[in-house]
């Protein structure tokens, strides 16, 4: 399953670095990318593991940049 | 922004007056001095504790926060202030620039449509595209985007493709027509059947693909990414060594000093100007080369592309257009038009292109009532009663077999052979045309060092090699079956050295296990083709195989910037941090390899956009 959202806010691409590799990270998750530019992560996982992918990715964006905002496309 | 801005305005204000006027007393100096640095800073260094509380230390908040405190405590107050009034002038710097280029992006995502008008009984609804069903009947007015692709049923019009296509000439379109979403209705109103949902339409398509096209990273970027993972900590790791070893261990030296030099480390540690600018000059690559009509559909791609040795060409469709012409009529005993006619009508049963070809040369309405007893003869070709002579039209095994003497010289292309009443009446050549853009196509790519041009047909030797020569390809492999061409592909990846790309240009419809094979597979004539959008790796919308040498020059300038920054950045870094670590240099230069360089970076990946000379 592939899933997109908007990263509202993200302004630094470091940080945009960062989440990427960790969110990688995450138990299911079989490729995730952060593009800084058009502020979109695009997450392809496990169906049955996805809910907790999204809501371990959320916990991440907001510690490395806590005002950025994930939105669904 | 502008808060931003205005704080920064002020902070520097205050800190020139500061400087410059001797107030005689260094207390209020030093107030003067933590006013503005707190004016410009005081966000920084909230989020750097915040930051902290949060568990998350070396982030640039922190790295400055400890850079110019350090300096307030070992009594440098100007340079503590200069460095984080300079360091937010970079970041504004940042932001506006990566404002710029998402805005840049924004106006090449125009292409989606926000409406479309659904014709519902007599009335229009306006209602987002997502809601249209396939067999839904549209209405475009003038200046409005085609939401969906679909087929003109009622109306005529202009249509401006330059988004898609990088074409600036307007098309005209009118019942019948094809239309694809993402154009612009210039002057006309046209009615159109929806033929594909929004989704799958070819705006979605293309705006998935750009935004999907850096996830396929370069090895430059990745290449940044591990950098700046790693460079960091070890700068920090180093100041902190500088700031404590040195004066502990050589007699003289002063704890003021090695600090001041450990904090010029600090301002330098942050790798902000590579982590930006090599994505930035990639984004800027792939954005400029879709104004042209060339879609890339990822960073690695744009690379690969620079360092292709060999373009491998599929013939039909591709260097030719793929539309079958009569080039020669050569009677014997009757006229041309005679044997034009002859043949036209003894082939006009059949639905080959080179009947085709033969009824169009013709361009008279083929009578049926003249044509009597067709009877097609598979892989020789046909015999008709045509006017009540026996006509025999095919290749020269039917000629063979049946006994008939015939022309057997030079002849280029696909040769028809005609004999009327078993006498031989003479041939029709019939050949694919090359397209007008291939001689420059191939001239630019020799001139871009492409060391092999190859070309791939399915079609005669004699065919393929005509076209060969006179385009000046080095290599042709004619008479090849689909699986035979992924064999001949395979051949010539030996023919690279290990560093080159391979790259293999199709029309994409029937090409698609080769363009998956090479390196890079390139598809022309991609717009509107679904199956060429998802076997390449690059789609040329148009039909131009010129358009190759311009991706090509794209790729190369976008590289060529991408290195420009990687040496410069890191460069002036090191040199930085070597001169500070000798204390040669003040922490002014720190500022300068820090922000100045960020600034440059930025700034030089801004051209990697511009291909407007390209």
């Amino acid at each position: 399953m592939k899933k997109k959202f908007i990263l509202e806010g993200i302004d630094c691409a470091n940080c945009a670095a960062k989440m990427e590799r960790a969110i990688n990270k995450i138990d299911g998750v079989k490729k995730a990318t952060v593009n800084f530019f058009t502020s979109r992560l695009i997450i392809e996982g496990e169906d049955e593991k996805m809910p907790t992918i999204i809501q371990e990715a959320e916990k991440i964006i907001k510690k490395i940049e806590p005002q950025v905002v994930m939105k669904k496309v | 922004m502008r808060k931003q801005l205005c704080r920064i305005i002020i902070a520097g204000i205050l800190f020139i007056i500061t400087t410059i006027i001797d107030f005689g007393n260094e207390w209020l100096k030093l107030v003067l001095f933590v006013l503005s640095y707190v004016i410009v800073g005081w966000d920084i260094v909230r989020n750097a504790l915040v930051n902290i509380v949060r568990g998350k230390v070396f982030d640039e908040n922190f790295l400055m926060t400890v850079a110019t405190i350090g300096a307030f405590l070992i009594g440098e107050y100007p340079e503590a202030v200069i460095v984080m009034l300079f360091y937010q002038i970079g970041e504004l710097f940042q932001s506006y620039a990566v404002d710029k280029s998402r805005k840049s992006i924004a106006s090449l995502m125009n292409i989606r449509p926000d409406y479309a008008n659904l014709k519902k009984g007599d009335d229009l609804v306006k209602v987002d595209p997502d809601e249209v069903q396939v067999g839904d009947i549209i209405v475009i007015k003038a200046g409005e985007k085609i939401p969906l692709d679909g087929v003109v049923i009622s109306g005529s019009s202009m249509v401006d493709t330059s988004a898609l296509t990088g074409e600036s000439l307007p098309r005209e379109v009118s019942a019948g027509d094809e239309i694809l979403s993402g154009c612009i209705n210039i002057n006309g109103v046209i009615t159109a059947k929806v033929t594909k949902e929004y989704e799958e339409s070819t705006v979605s398509k293309i705006l998935d693909l750009v935004e999907n096209a850096s996830s396929k990273k370069s090895q430059s970027e990745r290449f940044i990414t591990r950098f700046a993972r790693y460079y960091t900590p070890i700068v920090v790791i180093i100041a902190a060594f500088l700031a404590i070893v040195p004066p502990l261990l050589i007699r003289d030296a002063s704890f003021n000093d090695w600090i001041y030099r450990a904090l010029s480390f600090l301002v330098v540690s942050c790798p902000c100007a590579l982590v930006l600018s090599i994505p930035l000059s990639f984004f800027g690559g792939i954005g400029g080369a879709s104004r042209k009509g060339i879609l890339v559909k990822g960073s690695n791609y744009l690379e690969a592309l620079a360092q292709t040795e060999i373009m491998v060409f599929d013939k039909t469709g591709t260097l030719t257009k793929g539309v079958f012409k009569v080039q020669e009529i050569q009677p014997e005993g009757i006229s041309k038009e005679e044997l034009l006619e002859l043949a036209a009508h003894a082939e006009s049963y059949s639905n080959h292109p080179i009947s085709t070809s033969l009824k169009q040369a013709h361009g008279k309405e083929i009578d049926n009532s003249r044509i009597s007893d067709v009877k097609e003869i598979p892989g020789h070709g046909v015999k008709a009663t045509v006017d009540g002579k026996i006509v025999l039209a095919g290749n020269e095994k039917l000629m063979k077999k049946m006994d008939i003497a015939y022309y057997t010289g030079e002849m280029d292309g696909t040769v028809v052979h005609v004999a009327v009443d078993n006498e031989y009446a003479g041939y029709i050549t019939i050949a694919d045309e090359i397209k007008e853009d291939s001689p420059k196509a191939i001239k630019d790519l020799r001139s871009a060092n492409i060391k092999q041009m190859v070309m791939l047909t399915g079609d005669s030797a004699s065919v393929a090699s005509k076209v060969a020569q006179e385009l000046g390809l080095d290599r042709v492999y004619a008479e090849l079956l689909p699986e035979g061409k992924v064999e001949k592909l395979e051949e010539l990846f030996s023919y690279k050295s290990p560093k080159g790309k391979l790259a293999f240009v199709g029309d994409g419809i029937n090409d698609a296990p080769v363009l998956a094979r090479a390196d890079i597979g390139i598809a022309m004539g991609g717009l509107g083709s679904d199956a060429a959008i998802e076997a390449a790796d690059i789609v040329i919308m148009t039909d131009e195989p010129s358009k190759i040498a311009t991706a090509m020059k794209i790729s190369k300038k976008t590289l060529k910037i991408a290195y420009q920054n990687i040496i410069f950045a890191i460069g002036v870094k090191v040199a930085v941090l070597i001169l500070s670590a000798l204390g040669i240099t003040s922490m002014w230069a720190a500022i300068f390899a820090d922000v100045g360089v960020t600034i440059i970076a930025i700034l030089n990946s801004f051209r990697a956009l511009n291909v407007k000379n390209l």
